[in-house]
């Protein structure tokens, strides 16, 4: 079985603090990680490739930089790195980096498609549905787990508001996974070693297949309107009364506030 | 010259933390608590590739630097010296000593089990009445055919009482004095092998110290380490390595100990503002990371030359030696600076106090660091 993850380098936005005078972000200093959610399904894939026996490729988007990430999945146990980078994909919102990616994946001979479920900096739990649809491949999203039966089905718990669905879908296929579905394993001490002995492949525009159009700023139809801390609540007001006149509080409030009619 | 970490040390870094916060830490108190080993860690750490971290791959090993090991003892032990010590006996006291100075057929008997941590290592040099005068020894292999029948007994041995493999110098030739001096590799379950008493310590009260008891041992020839009466040179080598692994454990518990300490003055507040605020706070952290670094520094060195094959005797004799007093000196202003918290077991310090002690006293103690760095100024 050939498995793909795309894996995305993250500021860690637990270590993020807010600058007390503008309200916005200080990035200084901040590590880089990669994805949780992305961690996690590279988990699921390496559970598998444990299991079953499996070829795994990690593919990012990314400057530079994510280099590191990739180098991190090799340490964990990935057979093959794709480092996608080019001037032509900067400044991409979801839908051109979904373009990009499935233009790379186009490349790829693979039976499951393994993205996390959204980023930690952007939360929007698009760019792997878009993939799919690009791609024209059946998708599950939320997954807690995945089983396969080394032929070509899987079986998927698939994490839904109020419990789950089970699901079996036949490869090849494209999933987006929880962090909660599992916990990463730590990078080996001998895979880190050989991590830099590794090749690192990077594609650019021409070695994918895909529509310049749909890439960087040109293929990106939406843009950020305006980026701002949210402002603290005023404290509410306080009422030390009985129930029956609370009551009555509480629908003049609601009154007030055309909730209520 | 470059003082940066490698990108290859830097992943490492970033992995190692993250196991010992995550993995190790929360163990800490109980271990020291309960004087517990923790086996479950071990298993964690052997997993991952841990326990043979310099060990060359083609024995099993991860096929690492010595300055990623270093790193690997300083951030387990920032969390816990007890962990720090395990990995540190383990690798250069007996998985180091069969790499270099063992047959081809003993590193392949030996090596992929310590490196892979399924068999855990320790290291049998001090007696009751041979410890820094190591030419005092009283445990003897006699030749017997194919064996040699060791007597006697070893004490503190970290380890003891969980390791499968040990390497242990006993007296061939009493008249020589260290000349004398044979090293053996020993496996748990030889015949008139047995664990003696366990000891009761101040601190590192999870690493299983405990005596190490030879009543007619039988040892099979090939298990000599080296050649006869070469056992002294062996195991002052294997202790210039280990000085290593030690003076990175005193640097873990010297960082950890300013960890705690910075989180603690941000948070106590007197006189209406947090002790951060007062200018001998500022001072006592400034010294206690200054020379924590600077042990650092030498910690580093040290490693960085046994990596590159030069001669690191003296260079780790002076990082163990600083490194040590700094872990006694900067535990010590941790748990002042925490005040009466800090003399009780709700805060790590105190703990980190009493792990600091050691590392002025083992694999050579400060007085010994002295002794070998001068003896090289006035030769």
């Amino acid at each position: 079985m050939k498995i793909v993850v795309c894996i995305k380098q993250v500021p860690d936005t637990t270590e993020i603090k807010i600058d007390p005078i503008t309200g916005t972000l200080i990035r200084d200093g901040v590590p880089s990680i990669m994805n949780p959610d992305d961690k996690s399904g590279l988990e699921m894939a390496l559970q598998l490739k444990d299991e079953k026996g499996a070829h795994v490729t990690v593919i990012t988007m990314g400057p530079p930089q994510a280099d590191l990430i990739l180098r991190e999945a090799y340490a964990m146990g990935v057979d093959r790195a794709i480092h996608l980078t080019d001037r032509k994909f900067a400044g991409a919102d979801t839908l051109a980096t979904s373009h990009a990616l499935a233009g790379a994946l186009r490349k790829i001979d693979f039976d499951l498609l393994i993205t996390g479920r959204q980023a930690i900096d952007g939360d929007t739990a698009q760019v792997g549905p878009q993939i799919a649809e690009h791609l024209d491949l059946p998708q599950v999203s939320y997954l807690e787990d995945l089983k396969f039966d080394g032929d070509k089905t899987f079986t998927m718990k698939r994490h839904i508001e109020d419990g789950y669905q089970m699901l079996e879908v036949e490869a090849p296929c494209v999933v987006t996974v929880l962090s909660s579905a599992n916990t990463p394993r730590y990078m080996n001490v001998g895979g880190i070693v050989d991590a830099y002995q590794k090749e690192v492949e990077v594609w650019g525009f021409n070695e994918i297949e895909v529509d310049e159009k749909d890439l960087g700023l040109k293929g990106s139809p939406t843009s950020v309107h305006k980026a701002f801390a949210r402002g603290l609540k005023p404290a509410g007001e306080l009422y030390e009364v009985g129930t029956d006149e609370a009551v009555g509080i509480i629908i003049k409030k609601l009154k007030e506030k055309f909730i209520l009619n | 010259m470059n003082f940066s970490l490698t990108k290859e040390q830097e992943l490492f870094q970033q992995m190692i933390k993250d196991f010992a916060e995550n993995e190790v830490k929360p163990l800490a108190a109980e271990v020291d608590d309960l004087e517990r080993f923790p086996i479950e860690t071990v298993e964690k750490m052997a997993k991952i590739g841990i326990m043979g971290i310099p060990i060359p791959k083609q024995y099993g090993g991860a096929g690492g630097s010595n300055v990623m090991y270093s790193m690997a003892v300083e951030e387990l032990s920032a969390v816990c010296a007890t962990t720090g010590v395990i990995v540190s006996a383990h690798t250069s006291l007996c998985a180091a000593p069969i790499l270099e100075h063992g047959t081809e057929a003993q590193k392949q008997k030996y090596l992929p089990k310590l490196a892979s941590g399924e068999w855990i290592g320790a290291f049998g040099l001090t007696e009751p009445n041979a410890g820094t005068d190591a030419a005092g020894q009283q445990t003897t292999a006699v030749e017997d055919g194919d064996n040699y029948i060791i007597n006697g007994s070893k004490i503190f041995i970290t380890n003891a009482e969980f390791a499968h493999v040990y390497v242990i110098l006993a007296m061939t030739d009493k008249s020589q004095g260290t000349r004398g001096i044979t090293a053996f590799i020993i496996e748990k379950g030889t015949p008139g092998f047995s664990i003696g008493k366990k000891e009761k310590k101040m601190g590192i009260r999870g690493s299983a110290t405990c005596e190490l008891v030879f009543e007619n041992c039988i040892v099979p020839k090939e298990n000599m380490l080296g050649k006869l009466s070469k056992g002294f040179g062996i195991a002052m080598k294997t202790l210039d390595g280990g000085r290593i692994g030690i003076a990175a454990q005193a640097l873990g518990i010297a960082q950890g100990a300013i960890n705690e300490t910075v989180k603690y003055v941000k948070e106590r507040k007197q006189f209406g503002r947090p002790i951060s605020a007062f200018q001998n706070t500022q001072f006592q952290l400034a010294d206690m990371n200054t020379k924590t670094e600077a042990s650092r520094m030498l910690v580093r060195k040290a490693a960085y030359k046994k990596d590159a094959k030069l001669p690191y005797s003296v260079d780790a004799a002076m990082a163990k030696l600083y490194a040590a007093e700094t872990a006694m000196e900067v535990t010590n202003k941790a748990v002042q600076l925490h005040g009466g918290y800090g003399y009780t077991r709700e805060y790590p310090v105190e703990r980190m106090m009493r792990d600091a002690k050691i590392t002025e006293i083992y694999e050579g103690t400060s007085e010994v660091q002295r002794m070998v760095i001068s003896a090289n100024m006035l030769k």
